[in-house]
């Protein structure tokens, strides 16, 4: 469109150290985050005009880092939120209300120190909603919703274990190739079946982890990127969607909201599935993966159990997913999304260009794909590398 | 005084109809007067239409299991932790709105999706009635046996 200018990704980064972390609080998490991505892109605190951050408010985040924006955005809507704000500090930036926006998230999920107000595991009052109609009967929380979520995928379609166990397998192999990664010793599909029950059909091994980690995303437009240290990363395509918040109310237990977040991100992209080189797909669960490849149109409704098996999604396979071991073996604070948005920034700039597998070699055009909620919210966002 | 330590539902202006047709061990849902479908949980509004007509309408308490989740011991909520393995379920009611429950009277290595269930009026405590759901055995006149 003429008059809209181009965003791009120019830093990107995780707090000093990420994975159990018991010295240091959320807010000092996210500020070592805002730091280190500051610097990867070369600008300065000084330059951050715009704050995009869930979990806490904006202004606590640009209280603490000592930033006076002149824009912000606190959209919250579960771990998705981070690739929403990307999508809304694209448009920030393309329209030129802002030259140079910071995204910013993460907390001290393990070790909780100074956690943000309402961080998941807090409870609802008993007369909204949740309280009055789902707390009562002992839904254990987001693990509960997912669980009911793909209790009935299998169901209809005979999706299996064994084809969720490939899932995490899969992050597990790519977390073996990444040094930061929580999780990284080899991980067998008989293993996670072997895994104890923690909410029927869920074993241990098709959860995330809960880790302490921030990460942080700094944009500005293309222009200014040209003159910055790092190989810009545009944001090319963005969509977001919601059909429910409460997993009781969801019109449809076996599809989720990136049936209305995707078409939107591939239509604005002007690009097609087959193009896409390398994704990250929010895995709070291993069904959290096979339901959004099936709502973003990578595979047909029911197939997600075909698409992911015999190594299609592992280093090496046609389809290299969560490359830096995802939520499930890399590092899973309490809302993931901002960590997709950070390594597929660095697949695209082919940062790991020395590391082989670690690598996706050549890829140019990158899918991000947050879920936040209990499938309530997801934000689809397309990434391109010249 | 109770010694019920479990999350209690506080109802509001809106939903009391609901509750307080449990605590006489009815159950009634409201009905769109516009485009017909029943609505749970309650509304100010039809979901579905938009409509203000909503009318309280007394439903059967039938229906059948749309999902379900089994909880390890020691996995749920706090609260939760020292019960048996149990059923956390979301029910179709006949009338077609779903509401989330628990299946109570059976195993739960038992409970399938699609078993036909029932309505069950859990006192839990003096003031407060939970909708909770059994499986509905088939009688012995039944013409499907």
């Amino acid at each position: 469109m003429s008059g809209l200018r181009d965003a791009t990704v120019v830093g990107v980064a995780e707090s000093d150290k990420i994975g159990v972390v018991p010295d240091k609080s959320s807010l000092q998490l996210q500020g070592e985050a805002t730091l280190n991505a500051l610097a990867d892109a070369g600008l300065k605190l000084s330059d951050v005009e715009g704050v995009f951050s869930a979990g806490f408010r904006p202004t606590e985040v640009a209280e603490y880092l000592g930033i006076q924006p002149r824009y912000f955005d606190g959209t919250h809507v579960g771990g998705s939120s981070f690739v929403v704000h990307l999508g809304h500090a694209a448009e920030a930036i393309a329209s030129g209300r802002i030259d140079v926006a910071l995204i910013v998230g993460g907390e001290s999920g393990r070790s909780r120190v100074g956690l943000p107000a309402g961080f998941s595991g807090s409870h609802s009052s008993a007369q909204s909603m949740e309280g009055q109609f789902e707390n009562p009967y002992g839904l254990p929380g987001a693990i509960g919703g997912y669980a009911m979520a793909c209790a009935r995928h299998m169901h209809l379609y005979g999706t299996t274990s064994e084809q969720l166990a490939e899932i995490a397998v899969a992050a597990r192999q790519w977390a073996g190739l990444n040094p930061r990664a929580y999780k990284r010793e080899p991980l067998t599909v008989g293993e996670v079946l072997a895994s104890p029950i923690i909410s029927w059909p869920f074993r241990k091994f098709d959860c995330c982890l809960v880790t302490d980690a921030a990460g942080a995303v700094v944009l500005t437009s293309l222009d200014r990127a040209r003159d910055l240290k790092k190989k810009p990363v545009r944001v090319i395509g963005w969509g977001e969607g919601s059909d429910h918040q409460l997993i009781s109310q969801i019109p449809d237990l076996t599809s989720g909201p990136g049936r209305i977040s995707g078409p939107d991100a591939f239509a604005m992209a002007g690009v097609r599935h087959e193009d896409i080189d390398v994704a990250q797909v929010y895995d709070s669960f291993t069904y959290t993966v096979l339901t959004s490849l099936e709502d973003l149109g990578f595979c047909k409704k029911g197939e997600g159990g075909d698409f992911v098996s015999g190594g299609r999604i592992a280093p090496g396979g046609d389809f290299p997913l969560n490359t830096s071991g995802g939520g499930l073996s890399y590092t899973h604070p309490g809302m993931f999304g901002i960590f997709t948005i950070i390594e597929n920034v660095r697949q695209l700039r082919g940062d790991f260009v020395n590391q082989s597998l670690r690598q996706v070699a050549g890829a140019k055009l990158g899918l991000v794909h947050g879920t936040g909620g209990k499938l309530s919210a997801t934000g689809t966002v397309i990434l391109a590398a010249d | 005084m109770t010694d019920y330590l479990k999350p209690l539902p506080k109802s509001d202006p809106v939903t009391a109809p609901f509750w307080e047709s449990l605590h006489r061990g009815k159950v009634q849902v409201q009905c769109c007067g516009d485009c017909k479908i029943f609505v749970f949980y309650p509304r100010a509004l039809c979901p579905a239409c938009g409509s203000r007509k909503l009318a309280w309408t007394p439903v059967s308490g039938k229906g059948h299991i749309y999902s379900l989740t089994i909880v390890a011991p020691g996995r749920g909520p706090d609260i939760f932790k020292n019960d048996s393995p149990y059923v956390v379920t979301l029910v179709e009611l006949d009338e077609g709105c779903r509401m989330m429950s628990n299946i109570v009277d059976v195993d739960a290595e038992d409970v399938k999706i699609g078993m036909a269930v029932e309505i069950v009026y859990d006192c839990v405590t003096e003031d407060v009635t939970l909708p909770k759901f059994r499986p509905v055995i088939p009688s012995k006149t039944s013409p499907h046996l």
